[in-house]
């Protein structure tokens, strides 16, 4: 019987010698975890992106019980406090308090809700029928795969802000539609990816070997078209999903997002704008929040890129 | 006996937008159960054409006429007349095939195990752990040490000569009645090609399994087939036993191929003879023998029609109207 700690320095010897790493245990779930880990140790930008993710969407999730003060209750004695650490600064108001006195602090709490909302909801509907489109094209070929991609061209050679602003004008403000929006707008990007991906993977010897010991179609596409899909397609999925929260936040300070009423860092931004030479931290710390989330998730994205190669896996140092 | 694999007329021509490529032409030839029949010819002289085309894997816009008789016990059809459900349900299991890069025939996302236990759920019905086990014991049986642990390798760990090794564990998980080896050995060194070629005869009499092994290198042909069509312009042009072809070659492409390997006991100052001009062009449908224009011995009829086979001693077949001697039409036989 061996101990967890032996297993661990085990593990440890094989990878200094570099060879060959005793695939059994990748099957233990355990075992897999802690190989995961010892892929994130070894490269720290890639786990600080994902410590920091981590964190935000924890915040999302338990807003109520993290923030201090209701995010909606206007209180106008207390009204443009600067953050604690000013001489003026209140010890009620972490980070300082707004235009109306509402908490700045829980306000960016609440506001990860919407960011995280329209990043998951908007990646989760482009990127299923964005592959879903792909892939029928990349296989039909032919006429299909040409009328697909000449809609697909014609959305792409739109000019990506104006398109999003026009169809948030004429559809009114609300986290559905914004989700909606930025879903299927960015639909195009995925189909490309995808169908590109498929005509490339469909020429690749293993397909044809594939063929050859008399897998069916349906095999091929799952077993081994889809396998080498999901690398790209994953890690265009989180910088898509970072680039979906800077344009909400854009659309925000447009405001053309969320109603106002809903605490959003775009909505704070647009807020905090008129104080920006007086008040600065109304913009600052909401700004802040945007660039911490869009960084984090560039750079978890990378990591996952090399990740996902199962050719990088034993060769990183 | 009745061949194994009987294959007669088979022509395939590939319609492109510049015209079309007529890659076979009338190819014909047998395969007895468990020997070994070798391809030769130069690069684009329709070898692996004519083994794709046997199989079905060619792309949509090729055409392929003549006959294609598979026999093995208890059955009998035309492989190029079944329908495309029937063609999935042989390969792989009763007629497989290696390429020559392995690396670009293994999935980079896919366990080499996962592989190997494929087609043997796919035609055999076998459940998750028995296809593992059968995998096992199919990596231990083409050589390649530690197989338990490798079954969890991804192709990227393996090195060149293993990587092939698994191909031919995919191959015969199946114990197939032909295994086509479509230059198998060309993208590895001397050294691996022997052990490649030595792992192949073994199992083949093993398992009693047929190959054609397609290759350019005669020299690997001496050591391993029982015998050899030699392929020219498409063309089947000579068909012989192992010692017969080097012996007595029929056909003046053979001679010539025979002529251009380099003897480690031949004196420096012999140069290699090597055959003037260059391969026809396919985009002409053959009409006469495409060998003419390279032929030494070449005279009217030559271009006039396309020679038929000869049988000039048995088991030996040859297209060529020259019968070694003077310029004179061979007879009939």
């Amino acid at each position: 019987m061996i101990t967890m700690k032996e297993q661990r320095n085990e593990n440890n010897k094989n990878d200094l010698t570099g060879l060959l790493i005793d695939e059994e245990s990748d099957r233990n779930i355990r075992a897999r975890l802690w190989y995961i880990w010892r892929l994130l140790w070894r490269d720290k930008s890639g786990l600080i992106g994902l410590i920091v993710f981590l964190v935000i969407i924890f915040s999302a999730i338990f807003a109520p019980m993290l923030a201090p003060h209701d995010p909606l209750k206007i209180d106008l004695h207390a009204s443009r406090q600067p953050p604690i650490w000013t001489e003026a600064g209140n010890p009620e108001h972490i980070l300082g308090t707004d235009n109306l006195g509402r908490d700045l602090f829980s306000r960016i709490i609440y506001g990860s809700r919407v960011s995280i909302m329209v990043g998951f909801l908007g990646v989760s509907i482009a990127f299923s029928l964005g592959m879903m489109i792909g892939l029928f094209a990349g296989f039909k070929g032919g006429r299909t795969d040409n009328l697909i991609m000449t809609v697909t061209n014609m959305i792409l050679a739109l000019p990506y802000l104006v398109f999003v602003v026009f169809i948030a004008a004429v559809l009114g403000r609300s986290l559905l539609n914004v989700v909606l929006i930025f879903g299927l707008t960015n639909i195009p990007i995925f189909v490309r990816v995808t169908r590109g991906e498929v005509l490339r993977l469909r020429e690749e010897g293993y397909i044809e070997a594939a063929i050859s010991i008399g897998q069916k179609t349906p095999a091929i596409i799952f077993k081994h078209i889809m396998p080498n899909l999901i690398g790209p397609l994953i890690t265009l999925a989180t910088f898509e999903m970072s680039a979906m929260i800077f344009y909400e936040a854009g659309l925000g300070f447009l405001g053309l997002s969320v109603p106002p009423t809903v605490p959003s860092w775009g909505n704070m931004l647009a807020e905090g704008r008129q104080f920006l030479t007086v008040f600065p931290w109304m913009s600052i710390y909401p700004g802040l929040a945007i660039v911490i989330t869009g960084f984090s998730m560039n750079l978890f994205g990378d990591w996952l890129r090399d990740v996902l190669d199962p050719r990088m896996r034993r060769m990183k140092k | 006996m009745k061949p194994l694999l009987s294959v007669r007329n088979l022509s395939t021509r590939f319609d492109t937008f510049d015209g079309s490529v007529y890659a076979v032409n009338d190819v014909s030839f047998d395969l007895k159960a468990g020997e070994t029949l070798a391809v030769v010819g130069e690069s684009g002289s329709g070898k692996s054409v004519t083994m794709l085309s046997l199989l079905g894997l060619l792309p949509r816009s090729t055409w392929v006429t003549g006959s294609a008789i598979f026999a093995p016990e208890g059955f009998e059809l035309d492989l190029l007349s079944v329908s495309k459900a029937e063609l999935n349900s042989l390969r792989g299991n009763k007629i497989s095939i290696i390429f020559q890069d392995a690396l670009r025939s293994l999935n980079p996302v896919m366990t080499v195990g996962e592989q190997i236990t494929e087609s043997l759920i796919t035609h055999h019905q076998y459940n998750k752990n028995g296809a593992h086990k059968r995998a096992v014991e199919l990596l231990e049986m083409v050589g390649i040490a530690q197989p338990d642990k490798r079954y969890y390798a991804y192709p990227h760990m393996f090195s060149g000569g293993m990587r092939q090794r698994a191909m031919i564990a995919i191959a015969i998980s199946c114990t197939p009645d032909i295994l086509i080896a479509d230059e198998p050995t060309t993208a590895l060194d001397v050294t691996i090609q022997a052990q490649i070629v030595e792992l192949t005869r073994r199992l083949q009499q093993d398992l009693g399994i047929a190959v054609i092994w397609i290759t350019h290198d005669l020299g690997v042909v001496a050591g391993l087939a029982d015998r050899v069509m030699v392929m020219y312009g498409g063309t089947g042009v000579e068909i012989a036993p192992v010692d017969l072809l080097y012996e007595n070659p029929g056909h003046p492409y053979t001679a010539g191929l025979l002529g251009a390997i380099p003897s480690i006991a031949g004196s420096s100052a012999d140069r290699l003879v090597s055959i003037e001009g260059a391969p026809p062009d396919l985009f002409q449908e053959p009409r006469h023998c495409q060998f003419a224009w390279r032929c030494r011995y070449v005279f009217d009829r030559c271009w006039k029609e396309k020679p038929p086979g000869y049988i000039i001693s048995p088991g030996q077949v040859v297209k060529c109207f020259y019968d070694g001697r003077e310029k004179t039409p061979r007879v009939e036989e």
